[in-house]
C-alpha cells in the first residue's frame, strides 16, 4: 500500500509530466487561457490516462514484450519493436470508444470534455505516460496508479498555469513578449517552484 | 534654496516637452523617494487610504531592521569565534585593512557588527546597483516609474544569501529575479513569484554546490593558511545525523531561537524576526492569516510525520519547535509568505495559501534528501497556486450565494 502511495505521489509531483518532463506542451501552453477549460482538458487526460495506461501495459504484457506470447505457442517472440505503433493505435482506440460511450451513455459528461476528447489522442503527454510505463516495467497494478498519477499531475499543472495566466490578465507584458512568449516564461518560472520535489525518493 | 525648491527649479526639464523628458522615471523615483506622493489617481476606482505603496514598502524595510542587526552581529560573531578558537588575530584580504583595527573578539558586539557589516555590505550595494539599473532600464523604456518595490526585494534578497556568496554570483541572480521575475510581467505588483525568491531560487538551482543549504560558511579568507570553514546547520546535521545529534555540534533549542547558529545573513534569529513580524502584522501590513495558517500547516504535518516515525530517516523525528527555529522558515514566514502580490487575495485563500506553504515546507525538508532547506521552494510552490486558490475560493462564495437566492 505504501509502494503505491508513493508511486501516486512521485508520479504528481516529483516526475510532473508537464512541469518536470515538459510533455504535452503544446495543449499545455494554447488550451491554459481559462481555467475553466483547463480543468475539463485536465480532467478529460485524468480519464485517458488512467485508461490507456492499464491498457497498453496488458499489451505489452501479454502480445508484446519478450516472451508474452508464450501463451500462443510463440515463446522466444518478442514484439518490444512494434510497441510505438500499438501503443499509439490503442490510445486512438481507446479514446474513440470512450467518446462513442460517452456520447451514447452519458451525454452531459460528453458535452462537458466536447472537443478535448479527440484532441488529447495526439497529446504526448499521453504517448509518454505510456513510454514511462514500458521503460520502468511496471507492473499491472502500478501502471493503474501511474496512469492515473501522471494524469492528475498534468491536469493539476495545467489548471494552476491558467490561474496564473488569468492573474497575468492585469499585468503589463512588454509587447513582444505577449502571449506565448510570456506563457513560456510563466510554464519556466513554474517549474521552478516544482523542482522543490527532484529528488525525492518514495 | 531649499530642497523642494530645487526639484521645482529641474521639473521642467523633466516634463513633457523638456530637455530630459525621456529620463522623467528617474526624476520621479527621487521626487517620490524624498517627498510624498502628492499626485491624485486620475481614473477610477478612487480609494482613500493612507497606505499607500511607498509606505507599504517602507514599513516592511523597517520590520527587516531587527534581523539584519542580529545578522550582521551573528555573522561577525560565528566568524570571530572560529578565527579565536584558532588563535587568529589578523586576516588577510581587503576586508582586513578595518578588521585587523577593529579586532576579532568575539565578545566585543562592536567587532562582530563590523565584520558582518564588512560581508552584508557588499553583497547589498552590489544588489542595489545591478538591480537597480535594470529597474531604470526598463522604466525608462517600459515609461512606468521605479518605486520602492525594489527596495524591498533588494533587502529581502541581500538577507537571504548566505554571507560568503561571491559577488559576481549576487548579480547575476538578482538580474534574473528583476528581469525575468518581475519587469517581464510589468514591473512591481504585476509579477506572480516573489522576486527575490526567484533570485534565490535561481542562483540555488544554478550554483549548487555553492549554495547548497546543509553547510554554510563561517570564514572564507581566515589567515591565508585556511581556505574555508564550512560549519554544519541544523538542517544539514537533522538530515546527516538526526535530531539527537544536535547536542554533538553544540545546537541549544535557545540558541536556534536566539539566532546564535550559522546561516544565511538574517534567517538565524527567530526572536528578531518574530519582532518585525509583530510590527508588520500590528500594521497590518503582512495579514496575519497567512501567519497563522502558516504555523497550523507546519506544526500539522511535523507533528504527523513525528506520530509515524521513521527507522530510516532521523529528520521524521523533528518537533515543530525546531522547525520554527532552524533555517529560513520565520524568515520565509514572516517577509515572504505575507507578500501581498504573490499570496492569495481571499481571507479564506489565505488560510489555504499559508498552510499549503507550511506542509509544503516540512515535506521537503523531511521526505526530500536532496534539499535540506525547503521553504525558499514551499513559497515558489505557494505562489504557483495562490490565484488557483482564489479562484475555488471565490467560485465556491459565488455558489454559495447563489443558492442562498434561488
Amino acid at each position: 500500500m505504501e509502494h503505491y502511495l508513493g508511486l501516486l505521489i512521485t508520479s504528481m509531483f516529483v516526475e510532473n509530466m508537464a512541469l518536470s518532463f515538459f510533455l504535452g506542451m503544446c495543449t499545455f501552453l494554447a488550451v491554459s487561457k481559462k481555467i475553466e477549460t483547463a480543468l475539463g482538458l485536465g480532467v478529460a487526460v485524468v480519464v485517458v490516462q488512467s485508461i490507456t495506461v492499464p491498457a497498453n501495459n496488458l499489451a505489452l504484457q501479454y502480445l508484446l514484450d519478450d516472451g508474452a506470447l508464450a501463451w500462443l505457442g510463440f515463446p522466444e517472440a518478442n514484439l518490444r519493436f512494434l510497441s510505438l505503433i500499438t501503443f499509439i493505435g490503442i490510445i486512438a482506440a481507446m479514446v474513440q470508444i470512450l467518446e462513442m460511450f460517452l456520447d451514447k451513455y452519458v451525454p452531459v459528461l460528453y458535452n462537458a470534455l466536447g472537443v478535448f476528447l479527440p484532441l488529447i489522442t495526439v497529446n504526448c503527454a499521453i504517448l509518454g505516460g505510456a513510454l514511462f510505463m514500458m521503460e520502468r516495467s511496471y507492473n499491472f497494478p502500478e501502471s493503474v496508479v501511474f496512469g492515473f498519477g501522471s494524469g492528475a499531475g498534468w491536469a493539476l499543472a495545467i489548471v494552476a498555469i491558467a490561474g496564473v495566466r488569468e492573474k497575468l490578465k492585469y499585468s503589463n507584458v512588454p509587447p513582444a513578449l505577449r502571449g506565448l512568449g510570456v506563457t513560456f516564461i510563466t510554464a519556466g518560472l513554474m517549474s521552478l517552484g516544482f523542482m522543490s520535489f527532484s529528488g525525492v525518493q518514495l | 534654496m531649499s530642497l523642494r525648491q530645487k526639484f521645482e527649479n529641474v521639473a521642467p526639464l523633466f516634463e513633457a516637452g523638456g530637455r530630459y523628458h525621456k529620463y522623467y522615471p528617474i526624476y520621479e523615483m527621487v521626487e517620490t523617494f524624498v517627498y510624498a506622493i502628492n499626485t491624485p489617481t486620475k481614473v477610477a476606482p478612487h480609494v482613500r487610504q493612507d497606505l499607500d505603496l511607498k509606505r507599504t514598502m517602507i514599513y516592511v524595510v523597517l520590520a527587516t531592521i531587527p534581523a539584519l542587526l542580529f545578522g550582521l552581529y551573528n555573522v561577525g560573531y560565528q566568524a570571530n569565534w572560529v578565527l579565536q578558537g584558532m588563535g587568529v588575530t589578523e586576516t588577510e584580504g581587503w576586508r582586513s585593512l578595518i578588521l585587523d583595527v577593529v579586532g576579532y573578539n568575539p565578545n566585543n558586539i562592536f567587532a562582530n557588527v563590523i565584520h558582518g557589516l564588512m560581508y552584508w555590505l557588499p553583497i547589498y550595494v552590489v544588489t542595489v546597483v545591478v538591480g537597480g539599473a535594470c529597474e531604470v532600464v526598463f522604466s525608462l523604456i517600459r515609461k512606468h516609474e521605479v518605486n520602492e518595490g525594489f527596495l524591498v526585494t533588494s533587502i529581502l534578497y541581500s538577507l537571504i544569501l548566505p554571507p560568503n556568496t561571491p559577488l559576481w554570483m549576487v548579480a547575476i541572480g538578482i538580474i534574473f529575479g528583476v528581469v525575468i521575475g518581475k519587469e517581464v510581467f510589468g514591473g512591481t505588483g504585476k509579477n506572480f513569484l516573489n522576486p527575490a525568491l526567484v533570485a534565490r531560487a535561481f542562483l540555488y538551482f544554478a550554483y549548487p554546490a555553492s549554495l547548497s543549504g546543509d553547510s554554510v560558511w563561517r570564514v572564507v579568507d581566515g589567515a591565508g593558511k585556511l581556505d574555508g570553514y564550512s560549519g554544519a546547520t541544523i538542517l544539514g546535521v537533522g538530515a546527516n545525523q538526526g535530531p539527537a545529534a544536535f547536542a554533538d555540534f553544540g545546537f541549544t533549542w535557545w540558541d536556534a531561537f536566539m539566532g546564535f547558529v550559522p546561516g544565511s545573513i538574517a534567517e538565524t534569529s527567530t526572536f528578531a524576526i518574530l519582532l518585525g513580524g509583530v510590527f508588520l502584522l500590528g500594521t497590518k501590513i503582512g495579514n496575519w492569516r497567512m501567519v497563522a495558517g502558516c504555523m497550523i500547516g507546519m506544526i500539522g504535518l511535523s507533528s504527523l510525520l513525528n506520530a509515524i516515525g521513521s527507522d530510516t530517516n532521523p529528520m521524521f523525528g523533528l518537533p515543530w519547535h525546531w522547525h520554527l527555529v532552524a533555517g529560513g522558515f520565520a524568515f520565509g514566514m514572516i517577509f515572504m509568505v505575507t507578500e501581498p502580490v504573490s499570496g492569495s487575495m481571499t481571507n479564506t485563500g489565505r488560510w489555504i495559501y499559508g498552510a499549503l506553504i507550511g506542509t509544503a515546507c516540512v515535506f521537503i525538508r523531511v521526505i526530500n534528501p536532496a534539499f535540506p532547506e525547503g521553504m525558499m521552494l514551499a513559497i515558489l510552490f505557494g505562489n504557483i497556486f495562490a490565484p488557483l486558490i482564489d479562484y475555488a475560493i471565490i467560485k465556491a462564495n459565488i455558489s454559495r450565494r447563489m443558492q442562498r437566492h434561488v
